[in-house]
């Protein structure tokens, strides 16, 4: 199909250029640094091409970076976030499924009014939470550890969790429940054998919402994890601010890029189902 | 032995609304009932109960002799088929009608000859192995009734199954479930909007409207004797016409006065003489059905009250054609011959067979004579 070119088109496509060059260009700029060798970013300017492409900066900021007093690189932190997000993320999703699950099908007296109160959960700055999380934390013998962490991304995601799977199952028809209930099935049955394997978009929706939110954490991985729990975005903070000796900008960027891979690759791996599972119910099926 | 017994059921949520206000209908085994009339009478949340899917709040349900009140909609031994016919989407046709079965702990060969069984009555054998969205919405509908029938249960619930469908499918359904009733010799309940469905399928029918069930009897007894205005309305299409009149009397007999821009003619009652005595120069509404106002060559009876009236629309149907004129200032549809029927502008002579009319009481609607 072959479109006019008008001016108005011509004007478009320039600012939508425009936009993306903006928003890659410090995606460039790190993923060059990264590769150059330390003279040459000292010689050279941002923008610039590396003169030659090296690995080093990569390999340090792996296995050798100092984060602080520890010079292990980002390697065991990078373990850490996956050890805290993958267990977050998966429970915070399947409670969240069976949370929707009730509040959309088997309504009780209140059900509206918890449902709201989780909606509310939402908008809970995390700010808020810190103090009385620590103190609870502290309380259950968990203050500092990755299972401590895993409780309260788990808690703070029930709420996202909940709405998304809510949301969805409402746009299922109550009647299958219904027939499904006459033809003997209980809450569990219907819940794992009916509304589960229909439930896939929403899934890959909350695994990738839940995932992006709780690698992405900084707040909550710097003041309840410490030490060898903590999880890679404070490490990073951690490497760009140990100020010994020079600054080694390509390590930083190489640590930084190695800290956003993830949650670039899930959304690469299952984005498509995001967009499909954000308008799932919009079409009958 | 009542298959069905509904007594004094009411059903109040809890903000107060009644949606239903003792209800009392008993049916027989083998027995198809009909739940009819405009959304929001009701009828839905009644066949809900009798399913165990909402709560009775007075009153009680039986089947088959036993009070199921406080039973689960799964020992309540029904089988129900959704208007939306709620398949699994996730399972193939034989999982969706083995489901129940397995559930029911059925032994998997029992399971699979029934599953067979039924798709062989419903001639969907072909598409057992498909999933509900790779299905015509008249394959979906044929599926919902075999989960149903592969059940065995004591009764079949119906909720308003056919409207889903495109008019030419909906009446093949319907005589399908017709014959599958006929066959099986199954007790059903059947709750529906579409007077035709009603009329077609029931052997009673329980006409509802705001909680109440206004009339209950066989089809042809509703048609022909209805009970109030709300119900003489509803059921028959075109519907029966309405006519406000002064009752009259005239050589001894009472009748009622009908008039149009021509002149007037008293048709007379004589079926009715001593109910009427009372409205003797009141105003009632006179109810005839289309059927009942047509040409000389079609009405072949003789002696009837005739009548010429001036021609407002025609609407021929095939058939039949609707003579539509004006009677008392009010639009009166008669049905007649298509080679009989005059064009509009014209004059047209109209008998009016009355020995089947009705006459309502203009305030409370309720049926007089």
């Amino acid at each position: 199909m072959a479109k006019h070119l008008t001016p108005g088109r011509i004007v478009l496509y320039a600012a939508l250029l425009l936009m993306a060059i903006y928003y890659l260009l410090p995606l460039y700029v790190m993923l060059s640094t990264s590769v150059k060798t330390l003279d040459d970013i000292r010689g050279g300017n941002l923008i610039a091409l590396p003169q030659s492409i090296t690995l080093d900066a990569w390999s340090k900021a792996w296995s050798s970076a100092c984060t602080g007093v520890e010079c292990g690189g980002m390697k065991g932190f990078f373990w850490n976030s996956v050890k805290m997000a993958v267990p977050s993320v998966l429970i915070s999703t399947l409670i969240g499924a069976v949370n929707g699950y009730v509040v959309s099908m088997w309504r009780f007296r209140g059900s509206d009014v918890l449902f709201t109160l989780l909606l509310v959960g939402c908008f809970i700055p995390f700010q808020v939470v810190l103090l009385p999380m620590a103190r609870l934390l502290g309380e259950l013998g968990i203050a500092n550890t990755t299972s401590g962490l895993i409780l309260v991304h788990v808690i703070y995601g029930l709420a996202f969790t909940t709405l998304f799977f809510r949301n969805f199952f409402v746009t299922i028809p109550d009647e299958l429940v219904k027939a499904a209930r006459i033809d003997g099935a209980g809450f569990w049955t219907i819940f794992l054998r009916i509304l589960l394997p229909i439930s896939g978009p929403i899934f890959m929706v909350c695994v990738i919402w839940q995932f992006t939110q709780i690698w992405n954490d900084f707040l909550f991985g710097v003041v309840f994890a410490s030490g060898e729990s903590q999880p890679i975005t404070v490490a990073l903070n951690n490497l760009v601010n140990t100020s010994t000796g020079v600054k080694e900008y390509n390590v930083d960027m190489a640590a930084a890029i190695i800290a956003a891979l993830p949650t670039l690759f899930v959304y690469m791996v299952a984005g498509r189902y995001f967009v499909r599972g954000l308008t799932a119910g919009a079409v009958k099926g | 032995m009542a298959a069905l017994s509904i007594n004094n059921v009411c059903k109040t949520y809890a903000n107060g609304t009644d949606v239903l206000k003792g209800i009392d209908i008993a049916i027989e085994d083998g027995q198809f009932l009909i739940l009819v009339g405009p959304s929001g009478c009701g009828k839905s949340t009644l066949l809900n109960m009798i399913a165990g899917l909402d709560d009775i709040s007075s009153g009680d349900i039986e089947i088959g002799g036993k009070r199921v009140n406080d039973l689960s909609p799964k020992d309540r031994d029904i089988a129900m088929v959704f208007q939306s016919y709620a398949l699994y989407p996730s399972m193939s046709v034989r999982k969706n009608i083995s489901f129940g079965l397995e559930i029911r702990k059925m032994p998997q060969g029992e399971i699979d000859a029934t599953v067979e069984r039924v798709a062989q009555m419903l001639q969907m054998t072909h598409l057992l192995d498909r999933k509900p969205s790779q299905l015509s919405g008249g394959q979906r509908q044929r599926v919902a009734m075999g989960r149903a029938l592969a059940r065995n249960p004591s009764i079949f619930l119906f909720d308003e199954p056919l409207s889903n469908l495109d008019a030419k499918l909906r009446v093949e359904m319907r005589t399908e479930i017709k014959l599958m009733h006929q066959r099986l010799k199954s007790t059903i309940v059947y709750v529906t909007h579409d007077q035709i469905e009603a009329m077609t399928l029931g052997d009673r029918i329980a006409v509802m409207k705001d909680g109440i069930v206004q009339q209950f009897g066989s089809p042809q007894d509703i048609y022909d004797n209805p009970a109030n205005l709300f119900v003489a309305s509803f059921i028959g299409s075109p519907s029966m016409n309405f006519i406000p009149a002064q009752v009259v009397e005239s050589a001894g007999v009472l009748g009622v006065k009908i008039c149009d821009d021509q002149g007037c003619v008293i048709l007379p009652l004589p079926h009715a003489q001593d109910k009427i005595k009372p409205w003797l120069g009141r105003e009632v509404i006179f109810g005839i059905r289309p059927e009942q106002i047509t040409d000389a060559r079609t009405a072949y009876r003789e002696g009837l009250p005739v009548m010429a009236c001036h021609i407002d629309v025609i609407e021929p149907t095939g058939p039949d054609t609707l003579v539509f004129v004006s009677l008392n200032n009010t639009k009166v549809c008669c049905r007649t011959h298509p080679t009989e029927a005059k064009l509009p502008g014209h004059s047209m002579e109209l008998v009016f067979d009355v020995s089947k009319a009705v006459l309502f009481d203009p305030t409370t609607e309720q049926r007089i004579a």
